[in-house]
């Protein structure tokens, strides 16, 4: 039960308290830059999700028995940089053989996200003390943690999407069109998702 | 050595990756057809979808696989065009390069309207209210859905509220005709800079009561063009392109100034000491005064009656006229 309350609490972390785009202000170039319509934001976050749960079970391996084990933790960031463009680009490769289907459906955003910054976000916050057990993450925690992290930012470019669309259509003052509003919408956002931040239901 | 032990760590993951990724582009190589990435690196990859397929790519694929006609790409015109049949090895009829206009001109000062409109800055939501707040149902409701749908920033509200076309950035890729809801912007050759602007089919009396500039059926227009390339239709002139014609007499002519010349200035017909005063180009000139001259002297132009049309040249048996300024054609 305990490691299940745990998940949970993952879960509601990346999701909402912690969320990549709105509290850790990861993975902004794609929140502006793929947000002008639904159907697109919701092919982004498919990938990022793909991609984090990719990201996060490769590199807990190659941190637990390649860093860890050789006492070369400050080589983290670098080496987790290599296994994640090495590891989008096999993705790809294996996607556009096996399954051409979810490979048009990704393929665009496949790229953008290879070196995207909430990608090797998730890998290195994998490598912390996991704040509801205290210990480190394990590998399952991990999958959960990339996973929801993947839905927490796909959560905050649907929901921007959205935002968007409508004020596509509303009469904003000149000087505000496009991308300022765009920025005043997403700060906006930032501050709704700051009411998360005391949320603590295992106390 | 404390530097070896993380070179080799990064080096031998690097390694572990290259070969993995090596094998894995020899293992899970998929074919594309070469010709595929041949025409994509010809095309402009502006992915303006005015081909009807997403992106470049995708008219690069439909065009190897028979599915798409190498002229399917507007915006590269007949350059690309022929090029794609190159390398699939077909020829192909070539294209002439093509511009949108917009056949309106009656803006804020030439046309009434009967209520303004606060909403949604967008010509289909206006249409829905009302059909806009024009009183003339074909007039450009300038609020803009051209400018958007243009991939190329070709299009611009004017300062008389009505949207224009930029002839040098135009690709002619037809997105804008498409989105006009009023149908008003329609694709004319690019070597022609003359067209109506007026799409309103109503009669002459009713559509003086709301548009100064507005064609009134006149018909004065058809019989400034000998050569028959101008017939009414509806109420309205239709411009054959297809035929030899400048239609500068035409535009002219008309009595409500609908003709939209994107030429600013005109070469002039110039009659050089050739000239025997026969008087003949005198009879054939359709501007009233713009030749002087007595009966067998040299005759002169007044440069400024002169619309450069270039009717006299033909008219002077000495081939004493020819037409000078921007673009001087010699007669």
């Amino acid at each position: 039960m305990e490691s299940f309350a745990s998940l949970i609490g993952i879960s509601v972390s990346a999701i909402f308290i912690s969320n990549f785009v709105l509290s850790r202000f990861l993975g902004l170039c794609p929140f502006l830059g793929v947000s002008k319509k639904i159907s697109s934001a919701v092919g982004m976050g498919m990938a990022v999700i793909f991609v984090m749960v990719i990201a996060s079970g490769f590199t807990w391996i190659i941190n637990r028995f390649v860093l860890l084990r050789f006492d070369v933790e400050f080589l983290r960031t670098i080496v987790f940089i290599l296994v994640i463009a090495a590891l989008v680009q096999l993705v790809e490769m294996a996607l556009q053989k096996y399954s051409p289907a979810l490979y048009e459906a990704l393929g665009i955003f496949l790229p953008l996200i290879t070196t995207n910054c909430a990608v090797l976000g998730v890998a290195l916050i994998n490598t912390e003390i996991n704040p509801i057990t205290g210990l480190q993450f394990t590998f399952f925690e991990t999958i959960v943690n990339g996973t929801m992290s993947g839905v927490g930012f796909m959560l905050a470019l649907v929901l921007m999407a959205g935002l968007r669309e409508k004020l596509e259509l509303s009469n904003t003052p000149e000087i505000l069109e496009g991308l300022p509003i765009s920025f005043i919408t997403a700060g906006l956002m930032a501050l709704a998702f700051l009411g998360f931040a005391g949320l603590n239901f295992f106390a | 050595m404390e530097i070896t032990l993380p070179v080799l760590i990064v080096g031998s993951v690097g390694l572990f990756f290259g070969i993995g990724l090596a094998i894995a582009s020899k293992k899970l190589h998929v074919f594309t057809d070469p010709r595929i990435s041949e025409i994509l690196n010809i095309l402009p990859n502006a992915n303006c979808g005015a081909c009807g397929y997403p992106g470049c790519s995708g008219f690069a694929k439909a065009v190897v696989e028979g599915k798409a006609e190498p002229t399917g790409c507007i915006p590269g015109g007949s350059k690309v065009a022929n090029a794609i049949a190159d390398i699939l090895g077909v020829t192909t009829l070539l294209n002439e390069p093509m511009m949108a206009v917009v056949h309106c001109k009656g803006g804020k000062n030439e046309a009434l309207e009967y209520s303004d409109y606060d909403g949604i800055t967008d010509c289909n939501a206006a249409v829905l209210i009302g059909n806009g707040p024009k009183i003339c149902q074909s007039g450009c409701l300038g609020l803009g859905t051209c400018v958007n749908a243009c991939p190329f920033n070709a299009i611009f509200i004017n300062n008389n509220g009505i949207a224009e076309v930029d002839p040098k950035k135009c690709t002619g890729c037809g997105k804008c005709v498409k989105a006009c809801p009023r149908n008003i912007i329609s694709l004319i050759p690019k070597v022609h800079k003359i067209f109506v602007a007026c799409s309103n089919h109503d009669r002459g009396a009713k559509v003086k009561k709301y548009c100064s500039v507005g064609c009134t059926a006149c018909t004065l227009c058809v019989k400034a063009t000998p050569s028959g390339a101008i017939s009414m239709e509806n109420n309205l002139p239709v411009l054959d392109y297809s035929r030899e014609e400048n239609f500068i007499t035409a535009a002219y002519k008309c009595p409500s100034n609908c003709f939209s010349d994107l030429v600013k200035f005109r070469p002039k017909a110039n009659i050089d000491t050739k000239c025997d005063g026969c008087g003949e180009c005198v009879a054939v000139c359709p501007v009233k005064d713009a030749i002087e001259g007595e009966k067998g002297t040299r005759h002169v132009i007044k440069k400024d009656r002169c619309i450069g049309c270039g009717i006299c040249l033909n008219s002077c048996h000495v081939h004493a006229i020819s037409l000078w300024g921007a673009g001087s054609v010699k007669s």
